[in-house]
């Protein structure tokens, strides 16, 4: 049997988290708080994911950038290849929060969301 | 002038909360003064997500979770003024403010101080060498980078474990820089666990505990520095010296609440906290000026800032309806192992939710809340880490009188 130690990312708690295994198989996780941390970890040793958080250019706004998100955590290989499609999109204000700005992201079952209210601003182009 | 019952300085995740909470409790004359162009505070450039899990129940990136409270102060048609910087402030709670139509003053009932924290800078720490450009505070580099644009650097070294540093090796990464190192003086990280694991580890950039940045080089642009290990007293071992080159040296080395306000208007401020000596209400040694957030203590989550902020504003919508508070002549002191506490002070006669840091991490422990003989309170602790926020409450029926109520950590 064989072991491997993880912090657990999905609270602030940042239990650690002992999980005992065999080839594939779980056969022991202690030190979570609660199930989601049996759960990430579950995940973490097979397929680890993440979501990323970045901004895209936007024209007409206050600022020079929107920010924006993944709302669903994507395999941890495709960070760079999500974020250099994200690189290729570009805004026009006025945007609102929740608003599609990539749907499917490299057809990976998330999709790219702004996350900041900008108002189109008269003097801005 | 101009006549108010409540002036929040500040327009950040504490001003915004304590102002939806007030509001709610019919306290309706208020004025949220912010100096920037927009409320919402440090998270317009925390785009990251993590916040909300403790309020909210989900994650969130940080303009979303401060527009939540922005929505419900439009909602509830709560006054505030942007681009608008508080200049002074008295004990009697005259604010004056310059703003871009000129001087305005008010005189409140209640003010409350939620200016929040700013970062402890190269000079502070007094790194010898050159000063060329290149050298910026976490969260300037994220601002530059998340709000304005501007990528700071290529070949970066981070000098500081803190939470803000950890998150700016993300970032800068992802947006092509690569993160050479992260130097911590202490051997121990400042920051969350899980910003090291998701931060650091996920991008294989080397944390080095018990390192400093000894000498940095550079004239016009900053070429690189020098990093020694350190001893437990903290200073360079000779012998250990190594030289990195760097175009950039971010600085993510401790943030410290804003206070010159507070200072003005007459609050003693704790040397532990560097923020306002407060009672159970949040409410400073003067009357009527109260302080939650980072302005009070730096927080580990902005979770908790808002939570503070609200339980401020039950405190202060009770001294707008009747004019004073319990008077709270029972102190709050720890032992040497914890650094600080909130509050410093209680009435004995209320139910509250004291707030502190460790010194130092700590394994199995438990945390015991005694008056002398009395135990209140024993809250046992898996762990407890200097980079972690500890809270929980403390029952006003379990309290004595009188007598000091003394905060201990036991290691098991």
């Amino acid at each position: 049997m064989k072991s491997r130690t993880f912090v657990c990312i999905v609270c602030p708690n940042g239990c650690t988290v002992e999980v005992q295994y065999e080839e594939q198989e779980v056969l022991a996780i202690s030190g979570n708080k609660c199930k989601k941390g049996a759960e990430y970890v579950t995940q973490e040793m097979t397929d680890p994911r993440r979501t990323i958080a970045t901004t895209v250019p936007i024209s007409g706004a206050e600022l020079p950038l929107c920010s924006v998100r993944l709302t669903k955590a994507i395999p941890k290989k495709d960070i760079f290849r999500v974020m250099e499609e994200i690189r290729k999109v570009s805004l026009e204000a006025p945007v609102t929060i929740g608003q599609t700005v990539i749907r499917n992201v490299c057809g990976l079952d998330s999709d790219v969301i702004v996350t900041k209210n900008m108002k189109r601003e008269m003097n801005k182009n | 002038m101009e006549q108010r019952d409540v002036v929040i300085i500040g327009g950040g995740p504490a001003g915004l909360a304590a102002a939806v909470k007030l509001k709610e409790k019919e306290i309706n004359d208020i004025l949220i003064i912010e100096r920037e162009r927009q409320l919402g505070g440090i998270l317009r450039q925390c785009i990251h997500d993590g916040f909300g899990l403790t309020r909210f129940g989900e994650t969130l990136s940080g303009p979303e979770y401060s527009q939540r409270f922005i929505d419900e102060v439009e909602t509830l048609g709560i006054d505030f003024i942007t681009n608008a910087t508080v200049i002074d402030l008295t004990g009697d709670k005259i604010v004056t403010v310059a703003t871009r139509d000129g001087l305005l003053q008010v005189q409140a009932k209640t003010v409350i101080l939620a200016m929040g924290c700013r970062e402890r800078t190269r000079g502070a720490l007094a790194i010898p060498g050159t000063r060329p450009s290149g050298i910026y505070n976490a969260g300037v580099a994220q601002s530059y980078i998340n709000l304005f644009n501007t990528m700071v650097g290529k070949e970066v070294i981070i000098m500081g474990s803190g939470d803000i540093g950890l998150i700016m090796a993300r970032r800068l990464t992802l947006e092509g820089a690569h993160v050479k190192a992260v130097f911590e003086v202490l051997p121990y990280p400042s920051g969350l666990p899980r910003n090291i694991e998701q931060c650091l580890h996920d991008y294989d950039i080397p944390l080095y505990l018990s390192h400093s940045v000894i000498e940095i080089k550079g004239n016009e642009r900053i070429e690189g520095v020098r990093v020694a290990e350190v001893g437990t007293d903290l200073k360079p071992i000779p012998g250990t010296e190594k030289d990195f080159s760097c175009d950039t040296l971010i600085l993510s080395v401790g943030l410290i609440p804003e206070n010159e306000l507070s200072l003005a208007a007459g609050a003693v401020l704790d040397e532990r906290t560097k923020g306002a000596f407060v009672d159970e209400n949040f409410q400073t040694n003067v009357p009527g000026i109260f302080a939650a957030g980072n302005v009070l203590h730096v927080h580990d989550l902005v979770d908790f800032v808002s939570l503070e902020a609200e339980a401020l504003a039950e405190g202060a919508a009770q001294y707008l309806k009747r004019g004073y508070l319990e008077a709270c002549d029972i102190p709050v002191e720890t032992d040497a192992k914890i650094g600080h506490v909130i509050p410093q002070r209680i009435s004995g006669k209320k139910n509250f939710r004291m707030s502190m840091r460790v010194r130092k991490p700590t394994g199995k422990c438990r945390i015991e809340v005694r008056q002398g003989e009395h135990l209140i309170k024993s809250v046992p602790l898996p762990k407890a880490l200097p980079a972690e926020m500890i809270q929980f409450e403390v029952e006003a029926d379990q309290i004595l009188p009188n007598g000091k109520i003394e905060v201990s950590v036991y290691e098991k």
